[in-house]
């Protein structure tokens, strides 16, 4: 297994490479320019100065070629740096964000924490109720119970999150004013009223998420459920004579998991992603959020950087599924 | 006088006596200002994006500012220099500013010229890629004749000295703070950028890139009482609507900066009863461009939209004429700004100094318009509504960028248009790369491959000679440019570029209002070169628990944030 898995990171190497020149080219060859949105008063002259100071008038090989030093070497040199107070990094130019001139890196790093307590708190709520209705709705198949869930899954999976989002600002925001409409990020949880703060305006997002991953990994379970209620082997732990709960949630869930963890594993990436929409409507100043901002602001090093770190995650969660898959099935084998 | 008008009169001046009675520097809490696009930098120098300036302006100040009616006020110095103080001096070529004796930085160390000097210095070097740069075009030499006077000396007498430090675009920076920072290096100091020592009224206690700015009272401030807020906050992110919502109906913020919504929006948001909307009017005016040359599909690439080939449906002054003449500008006011806006005929709205009292194109007129385009020879010969001359249909392409708002007029103007036999194709491109000016892309303003587009434009500060200098013959867009320029119309008219040349050369004050409505004319109401729509306001939205917000079209809106007040 331990040389399949090096394999498979091996083999990722070249897969990344080729992803990363089709990320850079995709989004320089994208019409726009980084000076779109300076005011219009600006003269042209003084606007052609400030692309040639960010260096975007090079050829777009050089700005790939820098990109790629600045991202396996330099970076990497200034992350050690802040490990151990070495001095690797010599001053080299880091990655910049054209929009900002801060450091992409430390945008990343000051976004990260957002992004996974909101988006990995909706993820892991949506796990602990879909899971359950997933397997109670295949159990009693077609009952009241499975009808509700059925409905109530199509409308978290096919309701837009910024028609949801919107929806409980206004419901829950401005007309009832129970939380706030708006995510605070300069709150510091530090005693048990900021950490009610906390909860509270995380209740909003965290609902919107959790409704629509929900609706998808509750359907997972109960079709994964429903195949493996009918096997015989399900049917033999009965004729054995165990309880119904063992049966259940022994024999049957156990095995109906395996393709629910490979999507739940699919589905870190977006962890770290972020979610573009939650976080613009609930102003949470995640990854997902810098994306979007960086994407109308034509900040390609911020854009290319980003999309690369979701390919890198992509392609390492799928490695990541795929051995999972070798744990929990003891039919499949990775030599 | 009765028991009724003393009563009145009581509680007008117990109003006027509120700002006197509130309770001098750090009394008031927290100011809470959400922007719909967030703050990307502190350093105006690096990007003029308006949230940018606005935020850096709570803590960097220029010489001298705008004021609500435009006019130049003292901010960091003694006076406003004038020919008759002798600060600006009689041959126009220099102006010389005295700095407030005893004025500190927010760290307690003392401003001087010197930091003055450093700072047109800094803007001024190579690869800096400065963002202000063109505020400091024309100065030879910026120098410290003392510690607290700075002397700017142009290279040609200058009609209007007050570009280089006056207003928010650029304000002093510290030159201890930033000496390291110069040219390439510029870009590469973070730490500076996101936390410029001031003068201002408020001192950076936190920044978060495109998030949150956090703010708190400048303990060196020079006026003792002020600012009243203790903290303040800008918060960005999300968009108009939300950061409106967030002040008329949450009220979780006292001020929305840009709540662009349109009219029935603002009057269910207003319904909340939490604040309301204020509006400043500059000179920023939505227009309609025509192409005088020929955007023909079938033209070669390099020739196409070029002054080599006049449009020949829009060569002819009496068909632009016609088109201005159909478009009801109330109408289209009433749809899509409601009180943002208001009905415009001027490409130079304001200040009313030098505006043209040109009203002619705001009442529609359909049936003089058909007259005109019979009289042009445009005629319906064949009954299928479009108009025809030689066998060419008067067919349009009309652009804009994509905005719920600027469809709306799209679809709007393509119906009037219709109605007198013009038969309008509509384009919509991304704002991005309508302005991003890039070259290689079809879509962008300056190529202009239509007949129209439409555009909102405005001039900085409140002299429009540089705004009127943009449509000389020179300033065309075309491949031995580069594709630069901003005269999208390819206008030529040589009276025109006459008149810029002599606008630069004019120095009394009257002389020049005279000659920028002339010019103001010729574009508009004589040559119907540029349609112009609506003057658009800049709409924020503010609580009714503010006090103190004056709203300027000028400057910075923060730009009186020392004076701001919570009412109690």
């Amino acid at each position: 297994m331990l040389t399949y898995a090096l394999r498979r990171l091996l083999l990722a190497i070249p897969t990344l490479l080729l992803i990363s020149l089709i990320i850079f080219l995709m989004v320089d060859l994208a019409p726009g320019s980084p000076m779109s949105e300076i005011p219009r008063s600006i003269p042209p002259e003084a606007r052609q100065k400030m692309i040639e100071a960010l260096g975007a008038d090079q050829p777009v090989l050089v700005r790939y070629l820098l990109w790629l030093r600045q991202f396996f070497l330099i970076e990497p040199a200034y992350l050690i740096d802040g490990w151990f107070g070495t001095s690797l990094g010599g001053g080299a130019q880091r990655i910049l964000s054209w929009q900002s001139r801060a450091p992409v890196f430390d945008v990343i790093g000051q976004r990260l924490g957002q992004t996974m307590t909101v988006i990995g708190a909706g993820y892991v709520i949506a796990v602990l109720i879909a899971v359950p209705i997933g397997v109670y709705s295949a159990y009693r198949h077609y009952s009241w119970f499975d009808q509700v869930g059925t409905f109530i899954a199509m409308i978290g999976y096919s309701v837009p999150t910024f028609f949801t989002g919107v929806l409980l600002i206004v419901i829950f925001a401005v007309n009832l004013g129970w939380f706030p409409s708006y995510y605070d990020t300069s709150l510091t949880v530090t005693d048990f009223a900021t950490f009610k703060r906390q909860v509270w305006q995380m209740a909003l997002p965290v609902t919107v998420l959790a409704l629509f991953h929900a609706a998808e990994i509750s359907r997972y379970t109960r079709s994964s459920m429903l195949d493996n209620l009918g096997q015989d082997y399900v049917r033999t732990a009965r004729a054995k004579g165990l309880l119904e709960p063992q049966v259940v949630l022994k024999h049957a869930l156990r095995n109906s998991l395996i393709p629910v963890v490979t999507v739940l594993a699919l589905g870190m990436p977006s962890i770290f992603g972020g979610s573009i929409i939650v976080e613009q409507v609930f102003k949470v100043n995640g990854i997902g959020a810098a994306l979007i901002g960086a994407i109308v602001a034509n900040d390609l090093p911020m854009v290319q950087t980003l999309t690369f770190i979701f390919a890198v995650l992509i392609v390492v969660f799928n490695l990541v599924a795929d051995l999972l898959y070798g744990m929990l099935d003891p039919r499949i084998r990775y030599e | 006088m009765n028991c009724k008008s003393v009563l009145m009169l009581g509680s007008a001046l117990a109003l006027a006596g509120l700002p006197a009675l509130a309770g001098g520097r750090g009394t008031d809490g927290e100011l809470r200002i959400t922007f719909p696009q967030a703050t990307s930098t502190l350093n105006p120098y690096l990007s003029s994006g308006t949230k940018d300036v606005y935020a850096a302006s709570m803590v960097l100040e220029p010489l001298a500012g705008f004021d609500e009616n435009g006019a130049v006020y003292a901010r960091l110095v003694t006076e406003v220099p004038s020919l008759e103080n002798g600060g600006i001096s009689a041959d126009y070529k220099t102006i010389t500013w005295k700095i407030i004796p005893g004025l500190k930085w927010s760290d307690g160390s003392a401003f001087t010229a010197a930091d003055v000097v450093f700072t047109g210095d800094y803007c001024r070097a190579s690869d800096s890629g400065c963002a202000q740069a063109f505020k400091f075009d024309g100065i030879d030499k910026i120098e410290a004749v003392d510690d607290l006077t700075v002397k700017i000396t142009f290279t040609a007498p200058k009609a209007n000295p007050f570009n280089a430090f006056v207003g928010s675009q650029t304000p002093i920076i510290q030159k201890a703070q930033f000496a390291n920072c110069m040219g390439a290096a510029a870009a590469a100091c973070t730490e500076q950028n996101f936390a410029p020592i001031g003068t201002g009224p408020f001192r950076v206690t936190g920044f978060t890139v495109n998030d949150l700015v956090q703010y708190e009272a400048n303990p060196e401030y020079r006026d003792p009482a002020k600012p009243e807020f203790a903290t303040a906050i800008i918060k960005g992110g999300g968009d108009s609507i939300a950061s409106a919502r967030q002040v008329l109906e949450t009220g979780e913020f006292d001020y929305a900066w840009n709540t662009q919504i349109n009219p029935d929006l603002q009057a269910q948001m207003l319904a909340a009863g939490k604040g309301q909307f204020i509006m400043g009017f500059g000179t920023n005016t939505e227009r309609l461009e025509l192409n005088l040359t020929d955007p023909s599909p079938d033209l070669a690439e390099g020739e196409r939209s070029t002054a080599k080939f006049p449009n020949p449906r829009l060569s002819d002054v009496r068909v632009r004429r016609a088109l201005s003449m159909a478009i009801d500008r109330t109408a289209l006011n009433d749809i899509g700004y409601g009180a943002g806006g208001v009905p415009n005929c001027n490409v130079v709205p304001a200040p009313a100094f030098y505006a043209s009292d040109n009203t002619g194109c705001l009442t529609q007129d359909i049936e003089g318009a058909k007259k005109l385009l019979e009289e042009a020879g445009w005629v319906d010969s064949n009954g299928d509504g479009v108009r025809e001359k030689d066998g060419m249909p008067l067919k349009l392409l009309f652009q804009t960028t994509n905005n719920p708002v600027r469809q709306d007029f799209q679809a709007l103007i393509k119906g009037w248009w219709a109605e007198i036999g013009v038969e309008t194709e509509l384009k919509v491109i991304d704002p991005g790369v309508f302005f991003g000016g890039d070259p290689a892309s079809p879509d962008t303003a300056e190529k202009f491959y239509a007949d129209v587009e439409m555009h909102a434009n405005n001039f900085d500060g409140t002299d429009p000679e540089a705004y009127l200098a943009a449509l000389t013959t020179d300033k065309a867009p075309r491949p031995e440019t580069n594709w630069i320029g901003t005269n999208y119309n390819r206008f030529a008219n040589p009276e025109y570029d006459a008149l810029s040349v002599k606008l630069a050369q004019t120095f009394d004050m009257n002389e020049r209002a005279a000659i920028a409505k002339q010019m103001n004319d010729m574009i508009t109401k004589d040559g119907m070169v540029t349609l112009p729509l609506i003057l658009r306001g800049n709409l924020s939205a503010i609580s009714n628990t503010l006090g103190g917000v004056k709203v300027n079209a000028w400057d910075s809106e923060l730009w009186n944030v020392a004076d701001w007040y919570r009412m109690k």
